[in-house]
């Protein structure tokens, strides 16, 4: 489904600040595939992400999505296959409008916006069933403006929207970070139900490395800009936090270093 | 002070104060709804009146000389939205440059001269200081301008809610959600900013006959008075719960409240050269009252009372 060969990126080339983000990733995915990433700081996992989105190009290196290569095709355009969510609660969203009016533009997303109207009575009521999965009581709250919404009923909002039209590949880059540990519990509780429900192709990534053991069916962790350790299946099932820590010392040589990792 | 001559006079405020609440409208959408300060404007709302009036010199009907007019000034929205998306130049930037590309511009379409008068016994115009009082009741200015807004609000309620209108809100509110969601945020910022100049050139288009003719400096400081009608209508009717359809009905109350309190000074023995000043300084306050409230009134968080995330 997804088939990242050799991709690079380097910030500010040929300045003092130069800094080598991705170097010769590869990754390939399989329809149906959960991926959970962890890495250190810096290590090159949102980059990772926003490269496949396409907030900017790669510098070289290909991304293919269901076959399709996308290595130059715009943001917007890529957005037709993807559903993302942001780390912060607020990118995901537009605050200024309504629960509804949020819904009715992800549910275009990849489709021409003419002239017809922006949201019809039919769409409300599958909007008013699908916020039922949520389960935050939004179902009775389509016109209240997302600006109104606490962080976590933003982000499990945000989920919902890039799910909505089924994406060929949904983007998590630490969706529950910037929420507390209850809210948190309960937006990742609602990642793997709108997941499992459409066997959708994902690719998460944590700090809280119990959390990258328990969800999905496979765990990558990365380090400078590339992928150092690739675990799927059963032996990811048995993995313990002190295996992970251990491998990292292994394949990195360094100690893990990354004040927001959780070890529990 | 006679109080006779300001009540005969404020028909004429008010009518001057619609159409530069229909000019405000336009600024709405790019301030307020794309979050976008463009001066383009202050370049269309000399265009659209130097165009329509031309075309009406040239033996044109009205209603084609003002839909030319509406057309200058998309294509002037349209110059500004490129140097801005497609050459990355910040919005303010790009619209001064149109601005001042707009100025020479303008003088050629009025044949090199610095205003191009109109004559209301000759020409059959849509409005005119000459139509506020002694004719027809159909013929009047104040209802004419009342109708046009009514029937560009219906317009703008419309398309704001279609799919592309919508996309349009999305960008302003919120750029990194709308790419996401797979919006071309460049084009609807482009769309956005052409559908602002063209209200604004129309607008133009209108004043331009309302005063008799059209002069190359008739845009200057416009941005400020529809910036001006907009933060007023804001403050005056922001209580008031509406749609979006209130929203733009208060921007053009706004600008009428606006050449109202105008009237009043000018009456109160204000010099007339002063006014840009005046105008200046009242929106600067206005711009300046939300933030000041927010920074020095509001009401400290609890300690320990913080709501979850």
């Amino acid at each position: 489904m997804l088939n990242i060969h050799r991709i690079s990126k380097t910030f500010n080339a040929g300045t003092v600040n130069e800094k080598r983000a991705l170097s010769g990733l590869e990754l390939h995915l399989q329809e149906g595939d959960f991926v959970t990433v962890i890495g250190g700081n810096g290590a090159g996992k949102s980059t990772m992400l926003n490269a496949i989105a396409g907030t900017w190009f790669v510098d070289e290196g290909s991304i293919l999505i269901d076959g399709i290569d996308v290595t130059r095709l715009p943001e917007h355009k890529r957005a037709a296959y993807l559903g993302r969510v942001f780390q912060d609660p607020m990118t995901g969203t537009a605050a200024s409008m309504q629960i509804e009016e949020n819904l009715a533009l992800a549910s275009r997303r990849g489709k021409r916006r003419s002239l017809r109207i922006g949201i019809t009575a039919k769409e409300r009521e599958r909007y008013r069933e699908q916020l039922q999965i949520l389960e935050l009581g939004l179902e009775n709250r389509l016109t209240t403006g997302v600006g109104l919404l606490s962080g976590g009923q933003r982000q499990a909002l945000t989920l919902l929207m890039a799910t909505l039209r089924k994406p060929k590949l949904l983007l998590l880059d630490e969706h529950t970070a910037a929420l507390d540990p209850k809210t948190a519990a309960k937006v990742l509780e609602a990642t793997d139900k709108i997941v499992g429900k459409d066997n959708l192709t994902t690719i998460m990534i944590t700090h809280n490395m119990k959390d990258a053991i328990v969800h999905g069916n496979r765990l990558v962790m990365m380090h400078e800009g590339h992928i150092i350790y690739d675990v799927s299946g059963e032996e990811k099932k048995k993995l313990t936090v002190s295996d992970l820590l251990r491998k990292f010392e292994e394949a990195s040589g360094s100690e893990f270093a990354n004040d927001r990792m959780m070890l529990a | 002070m006679n109080i006779m001559a300001l009540i005969n006079a404020l028909p004429g405020a008010c009518a001057q104060g619609l159409i530069w609440g229909i000019m405000a409208i336009g600024v709405f959408i790019t301030y307020r709804i794309l979050d976008l300060a463009d001066l383009t404007v202050d370049g269309t709302m000399c265009t659209g009146g130097a165009v329509c009036i031309m075309m009406m010199l040239s033996g044109h009907n009205v209603w084609v000389s003002l839909l030319a007019a509406f057309l200058a000034g998309m294509l002037a929205g349209l110059v500004t939205g490129l140097l801005h998306t497609a050459f990355g130049i910040p919005a303010i930037l790009a619209g001064i440059l149109s601005q001042l590309g707009l100025y020479s511009i303008n003088l050629r379409i009025m044949d090199n001269k610095a205003n191009q008068a109109v004559n209301v016994d000759k020409y059959d115009l849509l409005v005119s200081l000459r139509y506020i009082k002694g004719v027809p009741f159909y013929k009047n200015t104040l209802l004419i301008a009342v109708v046009i807004i009514a029937v560009l609000i219906a317009l703008l309620y419309w398309f704001f809610g279609t799919e592309l209108g919508c996309s349009i809100r999305a960008t302003g509110s919120n750029p990194n959600m709308s790419r996401a969601q797979g919006i071309n945020t460049d084009l609807t910022k482009i769309i956005g900013l052409m559908l602002s100049n063209g209200i604004v050139a129309f607008a133009s288009g209108l004043y331009a006959q309302y005063q008799g003719f059209a002069d190359i400096n008739a845009g200057r400081g416009a941005i400020v008075i529809g910036l001006a009608a907009v933060i007023i209508g804001q403050v005056v009717f922001g209580r008031i719960h509406g749609n979006f359809a209130f929203k733009l009905v208060s921007v053009a109350l706004g600008g009428v409240i606006y050449y109202l309190v105008l009237q009043v000074v000018l009456w109160l023995g204000l010099n007339a050269n002063d006014l840009k000043l005046v105008s200046a300084t009242v929106v600067a306050i206005f711009l300046a009252i939300p933030y000041l409230k927010g920074k020095h009134f509001s009401k400290p968080v609890k300690k320990g009372g913080v709501g979850n995330a």
